[in-house]
């Protein structure tokens, strides 16, 4: 059955999408990127949607699903490389994509990734010092 | 253009494409119009198990558009006003098809008979 493929770079998941998703590839997609986020502790997602001309409310619901489903599962969720006519379209349909982070392109969504696990990081490392003991 | 199954979706908006292209449509109304007609095309089968389409092209003075149209023997809707409002939805869906549709065209026009069926037009101008 044909998927589409997520590749893993360090702790991140990468995904591009490069034909236009069919509901059943869409469901598939969000399946199978939550079950990896699980299995191999991944700490973020992005999707490149750049090849994407077509973003209608299944495929946005898809993508905010994905985003608040890693959420749950403690990894952060960057959207990248919308096509304007994407935006505007979405956002006059009156469905401006909450709940994801979105970035222009690869470099930048990763960029905000790192950014992201790093603010965790320290805040984790302040909570460990303050509570060690002497 | 029969849309009775969700493998049909992909290939109609393929077709929608190829017309919108061929009259020289701008690319955010392009995306415009397919989206509406995923849209509309995602509620007949979801609502009516599918429907039959037409695509055409239309011209106004001057002016080019395609013209679409989306024909279904489901249900009926029974309150056009109520389902064109903003977050309503007898679905689970977010409620935005129908309102969120008619945003994104030039020309929407919908009727409806409860118990025999659905139409839909829309018409997407080249020039607003």
């Amino acid at each position: 059955m044909e998927r589409i493929p997520i590749l893993k770079l360090g702790a991140f998941l990468l995904v591009t999408i490069q034909i236009d998703l069919y509901d059943r590839l869409a469901l598939h997609l969000e399946e199978d990127l939550v079950a990896m986020v699980e299995k191999k502790s991944v700490k973020g997602v992005l999707i490149d949607i750049s090849a994407v001309g077509i973003v209608d409310s299944f495929m946005g619901r898809i993508l905010g699903n994905i985003g608040s489903m890693c959420k749950l599962l403690d990894a952060e969720t960057v959207v990248v490389g919308m096509q304007p006519a994407v935006a505007i379209t979405l956002v006059e349909l009156g469905l401006p994509l909450k709940g994801v982070y979105t970035a222009l392109n690869v470099d930048k969504g990763m960029e905000l990734l790192r950014s992201k696990i790093e603010i965790e990081d320290t805040i984790g490392d302040d909570y460990d010092d303050d509570t060690s003991p002497n | 253009m029969p849309v009775y199954r969700e493998q049909d979706v992909i290939p109609y908006r393929s077709r929608v494409r190829e017309y919108a292209v061929k009259i020289k449509m701008g690319l955010v109304s392009q995306t415009k119009l397919i989206t509406a007609a995923s849209e509309i095309v995602r509620n007949m089968l979801k609502y009516a198990n599918g429907g039959e389409t037409i695509i055409e092209i239309v011209s106004r003075g001057r002016d080019n558009g395609i013209r679409l149209t989306f024909d279904d023997k489901g249900p009926g809707i029974a309150d056009i006003p109520k389902a064109m409002k903003d977050g309503f939805s007898t679905g689970r869906s977010l409620g935005l098809g129908l309102p969120g549709t008619k945003r994104l065209v030039s020309e929407f026009d919908i009727k409806s008979e409860p118990g025999s069926g659905t139409t839909i037009t829309i018409i997407m101008w080249i020039n607003g």
